[in-house]
């Protein structure tokens, strides 16, 4: 048990939070562009986008920390994650492009508002697609031979990708129509509540198939969740979804203004549980483990110390960005 | 066809490095340049810093979307399509953008929502904490970065084991030989850059009654620090020229268009480099001039691309070429640098019409010598991708060359599209002008709550 053992599992205990962390914020704000076409004028638009304006940009960051982390951390890992997922990954980062742009772009256009309008939404629904079917075909397993990918360029795409594509989509729909609801008033804070009722039914139905279909794709899986006495370790996690599903569509009913935000989150985390149950403990599912890919300690070391150092002051400062723009937004509430 | 998978694996890279770098050359200008704004207005309380800060804000704002954007794809990229280059460098570089994505990226993002949307809920000189804090955001970012770019050029501080880099000492890695030239040459670079689209744009709005008043401050500004930065950036650039020397002859074999090795060897002022031939055609030369510049002597030996094989020659007439639209350029700042100087003294600045109509036609020249010089220093460290350890050829993912056809294709439309929309909500900002009649100092408006 010495530096090479822990240094790794730490590492992987980071980049797990950082992706957590990226799927809830920018969750959300995805979120906000996959229900982007529902804004029913362009001043409800207006406040959906204004409602993330100034929180995107350091919602995305996530993102590349886990990018960069894995590079760091787990450089044989990222090198062939990276090759096998070529296609999803470039995808999603050409629609993120285009989301992310139309910020900018859209309240400076008049007359082609609303092609700016249409780069947010697909822009916002292809990169949660994109990012389901990488969880999914990471989840299926790779073609390894001696250390290299060797399987096919499309093998990403399957029946499986797809449907955790689009359950991607459905759960950060969900998350968006809670931040909405947190951050509105009127009538599109009760269309809020609505949609996100009728999401949250979307999104249990996918995290049940998902959940049935992972066991059964590999037996590694199913021996995990139904061997004794795992099994009754494990129960509580579909016992606790069930509750936390019951309970947000109470607070939705009821429209409690932060519940169904926090539960919609809860829900997620739950979900990350599980499939962290699943995949443990591999960089590369049933290839590598994270040791067999860990950079050696005096290169996950380093940058651990500035990443034990400066993350807590991240979460603060982006906790100090949320607080400046706290409460609901309001119409025309200055751009710049 | 790996031949076919490497050059088009290099020409996404290229494209999209050179397409993302376009933005943080303005934006790590430009955000001092607001610091310079917002301090104005704090100290004097003069409306025109105001404007002028909330007008190049907006630009400001709309280039860091840009470089948000085609930051984040590179930040994948080194995986999706240099995958063997990660594993190998992995140990190394991936540390250095780590550190950039803690120390810089969410600093930057975080204080850029206060910086642009914040002014009506912070208190003014947290509003310019915010502004201050993202310029030097920008900095450390361009520090990682060129530590990374530069260890490549001059790897230090590694053993390498079973192929593999592994890390003997991060002083050593990050303060590599060529950082403290490379550095400062781009943080130069991108203030230059700044300061010629600052001064273009402002010549352009000194023309016209309605923001003429309001452009002055902002010309004076730019101009004057053209003056200074033209004639440091040119020290800069030779002392980066002697570095390259000692740890990359060929470069600057290749910059000099030198195929033997020479005592006394003369600058060529124009060539038509020919790699097949091993020789220059249609040479104007100034004798010994480049052994003065590189070796300080007349008759100092400067090293000839013979000295290695054909294949570990990088590309002769791309390095030779953009090198001299480097050098031409930078020529070029130091003139109008000097010439606004002068125009200073007489007193005629704002008002003298041709001067105005040079700045305007400059404006996007520096993004031509920023360019220009990373093609220099880039495709003159070929065929290396880590110079004489790790050649180019053996970095690539094993990605189907159709693939990334597919992909590179997408990129010259997505990114085409980009820059064409970008270029026209630039120029309708600009139209726009400085507007004084929005100028309401933020914290006098009713809508500050009370707390603060």
């Amino acid at each position: 048990m010495d530096a090479s053992f822990w240094i790794p599992l730490i590492w992987a205990g980071v980049l797990c939070l950082g992706l957590m962390l990226y799927v809830i914020l920018d969750g959300f704000d995805l979120g906000i562009g996959i229900l982007f076409p529902w804004g029913r004028t362009d001043e409800e638009r207006d406040l959906m986008m204004n409602s993330i304006a100034p929180h995107w940009d350091g919602n995305e960051t996530w993102l590349v920390l886990a990018g960069g982390g894995l590079f760091a951390a787990f450089p044989k890992a990222y090198g062939l994650l990276m090759t096998a997922l070529y296609i999803p990954i470039l995808f999603m980062l050409f629609a993120l492009v285009f989301r992310g742009v139309a910020f900018e772009f859209r309240f400076k256009a008049e007359r082609s508002r609303g092609v700016w309008d249409v780069a947010f939404n697909l822009g916002s629904v292809m990169a949660a697609f994109f990012q389901g079917t990488v969880l999914g075909a990471f989840i299926q397993g790779f073609q390894v031979t001696d250390g290299k990918f060797t399987g096919n360029v499309m093998d990403w795409l399957t029946p499986f990708s797809l449907m955790t594509g689009f359950a991607l989509v459905c759960g950060y729909a969900l998350l968006g129509a809670c931040w909405l609801a947190l951050k509105t008033e009127g009538a599109l804070q009760r269309w809020a509540f609505h949609a996100g009722q009728v999401l949250m039914f979307v999104v249990l139905a996918w995290i049940a198939m998902v959940s049935l279909a992972t066991p059964l794709m590999s037996a590694e899986v199913a021996a995990r969740w139904f061997s004794l006495p795992n099994l009754f370790w494990l129960m509580p996690v579909p016992i606790l979804t069930i509750v936390v599903g019951w309970m947000l569509w109470r607070a939705l009913r009821r429209q409690s203004p932060w519940a169904p935000f926090v539960l919609t989150i809860t829900l997620f985390a739950l979900g990350a549980f599980g499939l962290a149950v699943s995949l443990w403990p591999y960089t590369v599912p049933r290839v590598f483990t994270l040791w067999e890919t860990a950079a050696p300690p005096a290169s996950q070391g380093f940058l651990l110390v500035g990443a034990v150092a400066l993350l807590p002051l991240i979460l603060g400062y982006t906790a100090y960005n949320y607080w400046v723009f706290r409460g609901k937004v309001h119409p025309g509430a200055g751009y710049h | 066809m790996p031949f076919d998978a490497v050059i088009l694996a290099r020409l996404q890279f290229a494209l999209t490095i050179s397409f993302h770098i376009l933005f943080p050359t303005l934006t790590i200008g430009l955000a001092l340049f607001l610091v310079i704004l917002e301090a104005l207005w704090l100290r004097t309380g003069q409306a025109v810093y105001l404007t002028l800060y909330r007008f190049w804000v907006k630009i400001f704002a709309l280039s860091f979307g840009m470089g948000v954007v085609s930051g984040v794809v590179l930040s994948y990229e080194f995986g999706t399509n240099f995958a063997r280059f990660s594993e190998v460098t992995g140990n190394i570089l991936g540390p250095l953008l780590g550190y950039e994505v803690l120390t810089a990226f969410f600093l930057e993002a975080s204080f850029l929502g206060v910086m642009l949307f914040g002014m009506q809920r912070v208190p003014p000189r947290l509003h310019f904490a915010a502004t201050c804090i993202v310029s030097i955001g920008t900095m450390i970012s361009a520090f990682w970065i060129l530590a990374a770019s530069s260890w490549m050029h001059t790897p230090a501080g590694y053993r390498l084991v079973d192929g593999i880099f592994h890390v003997e000492s991060w002083p050593a890695v990050i303060f590599n030989p060529s950082f403290f030239y490379r550095f400062p040459h781009m943080l130069m670079a991108s203030f230059l850059t700044t300061s010629l689209v600052v001064a273009g744009v402002s010549a352009w709005h000194l023309q016209r009654i309605q923001s003429a008043a309001l452009a002055r401050p902002a010309f004076a500004i730019a101009t004057l620090a053209l003056a200074i930065l033209a004639p440091l950036q040119i020290v800069m650039g030779d002392l980066h020229g002697l570095q390259v020397q000692r740890h990359q002859p060929m470069k600057i074999a290749a910059m000099e268009g030198l195929w033997e090795t020479t005592a006394g060897a003369p600058l060529l002022v124009f060539a038509w480099p020919d790699m097949a031939a091993e020789r220059n055609h249609f040479e104007i030369a100034i004798p010994k001039l480049a052994s003065l510049i590189l070796q300080h002597d007349p008759e100092g030996t400067v090293l000839g691309l013979k000295e290695v094989a054909p294949a570990d020659r990088p590309l002769v007439p791309l390095v030779f070429f953009s090198f001299r639209i480097m050098v031409g350029l930078g020529f070029w700042f130091l003139f109008l640098g000097g010439l606004g100087l002068l125009l200073r003294w007489r007193g005629t600045l704002y008002s003298n019409r041709p001067y105005a109509l040079l700045c305007m036609a400059s404006a996007p020249l520096g993004f031509v010598a920023t360019l220009a010089g990373w093609i220099v220093t880039e495709t003159g460290r070929q065929p290396w991708i880590v110079q004489g350890l790790m050649r180019t050829s053996e970095a690539v993912s094993a990605v189907p060359a159709r693939a990334i056809l597919t992909t590179l294709s997408l990129f010259f439309a997505v990114y085409g599209t980009l820059l064409v929309a970008y270029l026209y909500y630039l120029s309708k900002l600009i139209r726009q002008g400085p507007d004084a009649a929005a100028t309401q100092p933020a914290h006098d408006e009713p809508t500050r709550t009370a707390w603060m």
